[in-house]
């Protein structure tokens, strides 16, 4: 944290000075490392098998924290009782099919409360044409259609508050975490027993009514074939101490780009659209009604989906969008499984994608698996780069390293590139939403010099040329460009004005005036909203996200400064910060609570930030009998965007690979997976290209891991850092970090130039032995891991080999983001040129075994 | 010059920062050196000559002495400071303007101050009044004034025809009307009405990648014109 995001640590370092125990774990030792109570140095990749064995130190040791469990998580809920764990199935849970790699979680179903819900269920089921519960066994093929607050269970379902059931949650838990042992840490993550009881009990001293623990992580989690379940396991594990939704609590996601969460909240992304509203999927939405029934109606804000889901289509399509036509819903493109990024580049290879926009992205560089990259790039038929710097997407065609080796030709590659100057940040005003889900507004300082312009008139321009073109179209195809709101007012140089996006984002009423409230969204078209979870950043036509009162002439939660989604709440699920009874846990973790004399006795919640509860709803409200949406919300559930109100330790619904985290192998491994016989995570996806093939786990002919990282004063693939000459002096060339015994073993010199390779490229670096890399004990043997700083490329003032074209492409089955962790061999001495450097892959695959003829697998297991 | 005033006014008033501190020690330098100038003056020079006097003076002006005689033992500060440097004024005094921005690198989301001179970016500094970032800036944050007068940005499109080998000049508005040319074309090429008998209304020929460097509102233009089109095939960073 100290390294990729150093303004941020300033609040671990104000936590230490005030006593916190600060741990850092982490492969390498880092500029944190040096600054922490504890460093557990881990082998990449088997964070689950670390937590796992916390999340048991817990449960065996009956240290959680049994009134916020009870009230606050689903622990007590009973499972079905088909369900079967992989205790039974040795690393496989029920509803595996092996053909697909996909889960039917229909066993992992919570048992309902009464025989009555499952024929209202079954009802509605047939009122729409399916089979009853035939929703569920789709959810496992279309992890990328969840919406907002993950998938909707049916039901609240069955409790068991004694948490003594055999089939209630908690002790499922216990038995499914019961092998992840401290021995097993050792065997699997290198981590010492003495090590492990430190961390383990100072974590569980830090928990209970006085006292919380905050988790932060990175792509160190995100970027595995399991990452989603790594973070699902840090869940489990702060949900049972108690830390969610509590000052001082939480999983802190530290995202790496200036508006990252922006990107995501009003995404660029393909499976869903603004407000996490999920994109239509073709098998199953082909009406409004089937598009939202999933979640309709279901407990919590999230039930209120057809409002955000009208108010957005009439936000894109105005007065074209009307009851009668369903709001135009037709005119939103349905989706069909994974169409993210690797998957598209694997088209463009293929040639069944041909114009490709890259805008602040650098995918050569930046995105693994470099070589597919840019093969896909140079079989397009167009290439639109808009950015500051010439980066290495843009001249791929004459300089990639497939160009040195022979492989492209740019005679040969007929892809027309348009490179287009874009604006910086200051020049251009615009919000960022930041990784607190924080709204600051920019002014525009300067302006863009030359032919250089925002994207906001890049697209509007755009998008009014297009419309022009089209005009007089009676092509059904080209309707919703001809139909679309894209009205906006401009400035003097014809440039739109974004505070004009910014209030159609916020939502208008019929008036036109801006919305103060989602709570105020309607789904009979009177209202538009662009984005219901920053409804309110306009309220009463003021841009809250531009607020800059100083931090010292306001309280330390800050609410006047800039705006946080939802509502300005600055912590979700803040509910959990008091007792079911509403009162605080603790007079020192007092945040909100219930206040039973406000308004006149009728009672409200109260505290320094805005309630995430309904203000007014009592704690010990239970809600009648068929209630829907927010009146569904008992005022014991704080999880108000869960369809049950509940933490979720275990997940009946909605995760691809399993309803509880386990331990898998990196589809590149040297250790066999000491956990379960499956060796790694079934559900990964595999990415089958000749170009992407897969290092056999237990090779000797690739016996190190390796894994990739970001320095302080580079920013990812470089296009931003490597081309300024301050950043160039502090950091001026690529290397990769080694332990002492690993230079030892291979005859590396410190300083001097290393070749790594994989099986699918070699590249070459200067290599720093140092003791900061710890050789992992594991049993018996020990295990190297190789560090690779990812910022480099061909272009900029300081140039190098891109360790990215080293990592292969496999991908968690959630979110479909590739595994970082690979096995390499390294060298002394730096790597071949020319086709020679061809060769010389290519050696290493035929010695290591490597199966072209499925290249994707690895040889391990399926 | 009224926004710049108040901006210099919150960089000294908040305790902590370093024109604060600074101003600090510089008051303790003055009193000790003067001290020890009596002081060496009484003791050892009962009738000091002039040249003695500058002599003395010029020694006692050393940046090691003060340093070793002065509160500033690291020579981080005052004691590093000449006569010269004490006489400069940082270029943040003279500018027209001071606009709010943010750090546009990584998520932490540090506030910015731009100190705008001549139409040009002169600084950009931390804010203080940031509660998230106090003021600090980490060299990404600090660097990004070369963000935006980097020698080396392009500001002219650059475009290169299929199977050429080098780049052509290319007239803006030209380029976006051959863009919006190829869009409408690959669009239709590869549209698709059904796919396994699913209606669909896409089209599977254009994709897009990035949009976490940029604005909120561009990523909302963006989505939505790809959507009107009938791409779906629309990425960022976030996947990767
Ligand atoms: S100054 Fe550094 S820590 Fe702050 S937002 Fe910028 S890159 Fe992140």
């Amino acid at each position: 944290m100290a390294e990729a995001h150093p303004v941020g640590f300033q609040w671990v370092m104000e936590a230490k000075r005030r006593g916190a125990t600060i741990i850092h774990v982490d492969p390498r030792f880092t500029r944190t490392s040096a600054v922490s109570d504890v460093h557990v140095p881990i082998r990449a990749g088997s964070d689950i098998a670390w937590l796992g064995a916390l999340v048991n130190y817990v449960l065996s040791n009956d240290l959680d924290f049994r009134e916020y469990v009870v009230a606050y998580t689903n622990a007590a809920n009973i499972i079905e009782g088909r369900f079967q764990d992989t205790e039974d199935l040795d690393g496989l849970f029920s509803g595996f099919d092996p053909e697909t790699g996909h889960y039917d979680p229909t066993s992992w179903a919570y048992q309902p409360d009464s025989a009555q819900q499952v024929e209202d269920d079954a009802e509605r089921d047939r009122a729409y044409g399916d089979t009853p519960g035939s929703q569920e066994s789709h959810q496992s093929a279309r992890s990328e259609s969840h919406g907002s607050g993950g998938a909707p269970v049916r039901w609240k379902g069955r409790r068991d508050e004694t948490l003594q059931d055999p089939s209630c949650v908690f002790q499922i838990l216990k038995r499914h975490f019961a092998r992840y042992t401290p021995e097993m840490v050792q065997e699997v993550c290198g981590i010492g027993p003495e090590q492990f009881q430190r961390v383990a009990e100072a974590l569980t001293r830090n928990s209970g009514r006085d006292r919380t623990t905050a988790f932060c992580y990175a792509v160190g989690w995100t970027h595995h074939s399991t990452g989603a379940q790594m973070i699902r396991t840090a869940s489990i594990l702060q949900l049972l101490l108690g830390n969610i939704g509590r000052p001082g609590g939480g999983i802190m996601a530290l995202r790496g780009h200036a508006s990252i969460q922006g990107s995501t909240d009003i995404p660029t992304l393909f499976n869903i659209l603004p407000g996490y509203l999920p994109m239509p999927t073709a098998s199953q939405h082909q009406s409004l009604d089937e598009w939202v029934r999933d979640d309709e109606g279901k407990a919590g804000f999230w039930g209120n989906v057809r409002s955000y889901a009208v108010s957005l289509l009439k936000s894109y399509w105005g007065d074209a969008a009307t009851p009668e036509n369903d709001f135009c819903f037709d005119y939103l493109p349905r989706i069909t499984g994974d169409h993210s990024t690797y998957t598209t580049v694997k088209s463009m290879i293929e040639g069944s994608c041909k114009g490709y926009f890259v805008v602040g992205e650098n995918p050569t560089v930046g995105s693994s698996n470099g070589k597919m990259q840019r093969l896909g790039l140079a079989n397009l038929d167009w290439l639109v780069v808009r950015d500051l710097q010439m980066i290495e997407t843009a001249t791929f065609w004459k300089d990639s390293p497939e160009i040195e080796t022979g492989e492209l030709v740019t005679e040969e590659i007929g892809t027309e590139v348009f490179f287009l100057p874009a604006a910086t940040h200051v020049e251009k005003s615009g919000s960022f939403t930041q990784t607190q889900r924080m709204l600051q507004w920019r002014d525009k300082a300067v302006d863009p010099p030359g032919d250089a312009r925002s994207e906001l008139q890049f697209y509007y321009d755009l998008g009014q040329r297009i419309r022009r073109k089209l005009a007089g179209s009676t092509d059904e195809m080209d309707r919703p460009l001809l139909d679309l709101a894209w009205d906006y007012p401009t400035d003097d140089e014809g440039d739109p004005e974004g505070e004009a996006v910014l209030k159609e984002i916020n939502g208008t009423g019929p008036d036109g005036a801006a919305l103060a409230s989602y709570t105020e969204l309607k789904d009979d078209g009177s209202t538009a909203c662009g984005c219901w979870i920053y409804c309110g950043v306009y309220a009463d036509e003021v841009n809250l996200a531009r607020r800059r009162k100083p931090h010292w002439d306001q309280d330390w939660v800050a609410s006047e400064w800039g705006w946080v989604w939802p509502a300005n709440r600055r912590q979700l699920y803040n509910r959990a910060s008091a007792a079911p009874d509403g009162s605080p846990w603790s007079e020192r973790k007092a945040y909100i609570q219930w206040d039973a004399d406000a308004d006149d006795g009728k009672g409200k919640w109260v505290g320094p930030d805005v309630p995430d509860f309904i203000a007014d709803r009592a704690p010990d409200y239970v809600p009648p009998e068929g209630a829907k949406g927010p009146d569904a919300i008992g005022g014991q559930d704080p999880f108000i965007m869960q369809t049950d109100g509940k933490g979720w330790l275990f997940a009946p619904l909605g995760v691809a690979d399993g309803p509880m985290p386990a331990h898998y192998e990196p589809p590149e491994s040297p250790v066999r997976n000491p956990l379960y016989g499956q060796q790694n995570n079934p559900s990964r996806r595999k990415v089958d290209h000749p170009a992407n093939p897969i290092n056999p786990s237990f090779s000797e002919i690739f016996p190190y891991v390796f894994t990739t990282y970001r320095l302080t004063e580079h920013h990812t693939a470089g296009g931003m850092s490597r081309t300024l000459p301050y950043l160039t002096e502090l950091q001026p060339e690529p290397f990769c970090e080694v332990s002492p015994r690993l230079a030892a073993e291979r005859g590396l010199t410190h300083g001097d130039w290393v070749t790594i390779v994989t099986a699918r490229a070699a590249i070459e670096a200067k290599v720093l032995v140092t003791d900061r890399m710890r050789s992992l004990r594991l049993g018996d043997r020990f295990v190297e891991q190789v560090g690779l700083p990812y910022h480099w490329g061909g272009n900029g003032l300081t140039t190098g080999d891109s360790p990215n074209d080293l990592v292969n492409l496999t991908l968690d089955p959630n979110v479909y983001i590739q595994d970082k962790v690979g096995t390499c061999d390294i060298r002394p001495g730096r790597r071949p040129r020319g086709p020679e450097l061809t060769a010389y892959v290519e050696a290493y695959r035929r010695r290591a075994g490597v199966d072209m003829a499925h290249p994707e697998d690895g040889g391990a297991d399926g | 010059m009224a926004e710049a005033d108040r901006n210099r006014t919150c960089l000294t008033r908040m305790p902590g920062h370093n024109g604060f501190e600074d101003r600090a020690r510089h008051q303790t330098r003055y009193a000790s050196a003067t001290h020890l100038r009596r002081l060496i003056g009484s003791l050892c020079f009962r009738r000091p000559c002039r040249g003695y006097i500058a002599e003395v003076n010029a020694f006692l002006g050393w940046p090691a002495i003060r340093q070793a005689t002065g509160r500033d033992r690291l020579g981080r500060g005052a004691a590093a400071m000449s006569k010269r440097s004490e006489t400069l004024e940082p270029r943040t005094v003279k500018a027209d303007k001071v606009v709010d921005s943010v750090c546009p690198y990584c998520a932490v989301g540090c506030a910015q101050k731009v100190f705008v001179k001549d139409g040009k970016v002169a600084q950009i500094e931390g804010n203080p009044a940031s509660p998230i970032s106090r003021g600090r800036l980490c060299p990404k944050g600090s660097a990004s004034k070369q963000l935006v007068t980097s020698p080396s940005r392009v500001t002219k499109v650059r475009y290169r025809r299929p199977y050429a080998t080098e780049w052509e000049d290319l007239d803006l508005d030209t380029a976006v009307d051959m863009i919006a040319d190829r869009v409408i074309k690959t669009r239709k090429q590869f549209w698709e009405w059904e796919a396994d008998g699913n209606r669909t209304r896409r089209t599977m020929g254009i994709a897009s990648l990035g949009g976490a460097t940029l604005d909120n509102e561009e990523n909302y233009l963006m989505k939505k014109l790809y959507t009107a089109m009938g791409a779906i095939q629309i990425e960022n960073q976030a996947r990767i």
